[in-house]
């Protein structure tokens, strides 16, 4: 009987242990072949007209991935300008401010928000924000501004959860010092609370890129997905992710326009591998202060 | 009234006000959401098969492929991502294994879903020269349920107090009699809501499938060949809207879209509430 | 000491990296007998306590010398089975800590995981184990209720149940009481005296009056030494070392 009890307790460590490799083995999967695909693309495409040149036209051999990256940075950069202070304003609002009953209300809302699907929040900016957008600015209405107003509301939850709880755990003793000298609340918000629960507010921000990066579906309805360096706030571009997904099924595996998606795709990786370094980054500077 | 005295009104009242429009927004959306898609929803729509290009089809075989795919993509990684957790909770000793292991799984998560996608669509698509199948879909959505079980499991897990472990120990139980009778049952209510979670994100996902399971659905209902293309819900909404050739596309939609919400909270009602009852009742009322 | 030595300590050393938490203990347990550990927090009684169904063993860091024998084997012997080990001494720790499941399952938990299936035999094993901790007539109408409904007392019985299931040899106890309100502590302490009929006990406390009590031996630490160690009458009326004296007439700790 006991036997069968060890024999259990080793097989169930071995299995444990290829689990947790089977991650590891992914994630490495996952560079390799991204990557080999991807890097093939500059057997055939001088590597920087694909970082720097604005021309895109694959039909004619013009490889200039410039404008998807450009156009996944601005639309990213708006949507942590509009969604940053929103979220960092509605953490605060939850950690000091709001009375319990609209905290757990706000909770809910925040679960709600993760919970709807990304295409949805596309379809909801193509028949609400790009008409409005095409009433308010004149031109077609598609673009990195509407693009941005989508995914500032999708990373909402990120940016609010995290800086909620960074808020939140600034040790007692730090908030009351200043309560007691005497500093309003907001004084002891802005002086004492933001500065301690900076490091890990910054690294729910940058989160925020990084899901804003990567989002696709989303974006893609509302981008107007013209390969073009980004001409406006509210005209017609594309981003990484959204030419990769209008592309990819017209291309056969193997052509160079194949694999230029494939750069772009490796190029998303490499971003959310920097970014999670980042994020490593900030919080260890944080805990060594 | 000081200066500093007012600027902490200005500033209550702002965050006030952000809070308030965050839930105007919410509200906003969800509004618009059911309010448009809701009078779509008929019987019809949700048992009957799609049209390719005339008007009037329904999203039948999509609203079982969502659950399909869905519950395929947790059976594949729910041993995996629980296992994982469960080795870093329970097992992991500090060390480069370690942290090897817990850098990919923050790397993992990271990784935006279309380059999951991609992934999938090499492997299931070209290199196993499947096509588009459900059960390719399955696989390439599991990668992105795996991070996410993984962390739940290890931090709930870990929330378990070692007393319980140390009891079990003291009794002569071995390491995974300890784990998988003292302290999984302990932390099986937050698993359960990390798989909520998951499934949540899994029935809305679209990147991912659009290259790997494909953007057309079974003639029949309720086709099980995992060989087959399978459209969930989302992907629908996205075809229709950005290439489809259907002429009542914005109908199709503007009811997906509802239906999708619908299916998201209903299912996280489903699983929420048996938990809480299951919870109240192990702690002896 | 006159009486038979169930469990043996030799120039035990234990340390935490590289804190040095005992210092060469030295110290013969009786069969039948209840030992007393006391002295002030941190003085290593705890610590020495978990080194005798190596407890410690689950502590990042720890490391062991010298010897425990049980029976006169060495308990930290390569070719010992530490299951085993632990099955034979038995623990109860300082916060009640039943599991999350019914009474019953509490207290099968021990006999199911070394095997045991047959449903006459653990209902048997139950109630003879509930009885052995004074629990039964409490707890034997509701069984099958979470063991999270009992009281802090309850909860401790409990504890000491599902240890008394796997029928242990030795019992540990690591202040099983410093946790519980007078009436269940002396519920707590009229058990373990009746528990020594049939188990070994060493029992770690920081209440001097219950050593007193309870004890038939008693050993005092201070700063991970062992200071003083003989029957626990002699000690409290007329310790031998000045450190006990000042302990036992709370000068300190």
């Amino acid at each position: 009987m006991l036997n069968r009890a060890y024999v259990s307790d080793k097989a169930a460590r071995y299995l444990l242990w290829a689990s947790a490799a089977a991650v590891t083995l992914t994630i490495v999967a996952i560079l390799i072949f991204v990557g080999k695909e991807g890097l093939l693309t500059f057997a055939d495409v001088n590597p920087f007209a694909f970082f720097f040149s604005p021309e895109w036209d694959p039909p004619q051999g013009h490889f200039g991935a410039l404008p998807f990256f450009v156009g996944s940075i601005t639309a990213t950069l708006i949507a942590l300008l509009l969604g940053g202070p929103l979220g960092l304003a509605c953490a605060i609002f939850m950690a000091k401010v709001s009375p319990g009953w609209m905290r757990s209300v706000m909770r809910q809302a925040s679960n709600l928000f993760v919970g709807i699907p990304s295409v949805v929040y596309g379809y909801i900016g193509m028949t609400v924000l790009v008409p409005w957008s095409r009433e308010t600015f004149g031109g077609q209405g598609v673009g990195v501004l509407v693009a941005g107003m989508i995914l500032a509301v999708m990373i909402l939850p990120t940016i609010t959860t995290v800086a909620e709880d960074a808020i939140r755990d600034v040790p007692g003793p730090l908030e009351e010092g200043a309560l007691g000298l005497g500093a309003t609340r907001w004084q002891t918000i802005w002086g004492v609370l933001l500065p301690a629960a900076r490091p890990r507010i910054l690294a729910g921000v940058i989160l925020a890129f990084a899901r804003a990066f990567g989002e696709t579906t989303a974006v893609q309805m509302v981008i107007g997905n013209a390969p073009r360096l980004v001409p406006g706030l509210t005209s017609g571009t594309s981003t990484l992710t959204s030419q990769i997904i209008m592309e990819m099924g017209q291309t056969p595996p193997g052509s160079p326009w194949n694999r230029a998606l494939f750069m772009m795709a490796f190029g998303l990786v490499v971003n959310s591998m920097l970014m999670i370094l980042l994020v490593r980054w900030v919080s260890n500077r944080g805990v060594a202060k | 009234m000081s200066r500093a005295r007012v600027f902490d009104r200005l500033a209550t009242l702002l965050l006030w006000a952000a809070g308030l429009g965050t839930l105007v927004i919410l509200a906003a959306f969800l509004i618009r959401i059911l309010g448009q898609g809701l009078p779509y929803i008929t019987w019809d729509f949700l048992t009957t098969r799609s049209q390719a290009m005339k008007a009037g089809g329904g999203v039948g075989s999509q609203l079982f492929n969502t659950f399909y795919l869905t519950g395929l993509s947790l059976l594949f990684s729910l041993p995996i991502g629980v296992g994982a957790g469960v080795y870093m909770a329970e097992y992991a000793k500090p060390g480069r294994f370690t942290d090897l292991v817990r850098l990919s799984v923050e790397a993992l998560a990271s990784v935006p879903s279309i380059v999951l996608g991609l992934f999938g669509m090499i492997l299931f698509v070209n290199t196993m020269g499947w096509g588009f199948t459900i059960i390719g879909g399955a696989l390439t959505l599991s990668l992105l349920n795996l991070p996410t079980l993984v962390r739940v499991t290890e931090e709930t897990m870990r929330s378990v107090p070692a007393i319980y472990r140390e009891g079990s120990l003291a009794l002569g139980a071995t390491r995974w009699q300890t784990v998988s009778k003292a302290v999984l049952p302990s932390a099986l209510p937050g698993i359960l809501t990390g798989v909520t979670l998951v499934a949540g994100r899994a029935i809305g996902e679209t990147a991912i499938l659009i290259y790997t399971a494909g953007v057309t659905a079974s003639r029949h209902m309720g086709d099980l060949n995992l060989f087959n293309a399978g459209e969930t819900l989302a992907v629908r909404i996205w075809y229709v809207k950005s290439e489809g050739l259907v002429p009542d596309a914005d109908a199709i939609a503007a009811g997906t879209s509802a239906l999708l919400l619908i299916v998201v909270l209903v299912f996280n009602l489903a699983l929420a509430l048996p938990l809480y009852l299951w919870q109240k009742k192990r702690m002896g009322r | 000491m006159a009486e038979q030595a169930r469990i043996s300590a030799q120039n035990l050393d234990l340390y935490y990296g590289a804190f040095r938490a005992l210092r060469s203990i030295s110290l013969d347990i009786a069969e039948h007998r209840v030992t007393a550990l006391i002295g002030p927090s941190g003085c290593g009684k705890s610590s020495f306590l978990r080194t005798l169904n190596r407890m410690n063993d689950l502590v990042q860091g720890a490391r062991v010398q010298g010897k425990i024998l049980l029976d006169g084997k060495d308990i930290y012997a390569p070719d010992v089975d530490v299951v085993l080990l632990r099955k034979r001494i038995g623990m109860v720790f300082q916060r009640p800590n039943p599991f999350p499941m019914s009474i019953y399952d509490n207290v099968a938990y021990g006999p199911r995981i070394h095997g045991e299936s047959n449903k006459r035999v653990l209902d048997e094993l139950v109630e003879s184990s509930l009885k052995g901790a004074a629990l039964w007539d409490e707890v034997k109408d509701r069984l099958s209720k979470s063991a999270l409904g009992l009281s802090g007392g309850q909860q401790q019985r409990l504890c000491i149940a599902r240890s008394l299931a796997v029928k242990p040899e030795v019992l540990l106890m690591d202040e099983p009481a410093s946790a519980l309100d007078p009436i269940s502590t002396s519920k707590i302490e009229d058990l373990i005296r009746d528990l020594r009929e049939t188990y070994t006990i060493v029992i770690v406390t920081h209440n001097m009056q219950q050593a007193a009590r309870i004890s038939d031996f008693t050993a005092f630490f201070l700063s991970g030494e062992l200071v003083e160690y003989g029957s626990t009458g002699a000690m409290f009326t007329n310790p031998k070392d000045q450190r006990t004296e000042d302990y036992i007439t709370g000068r300190f700790g």
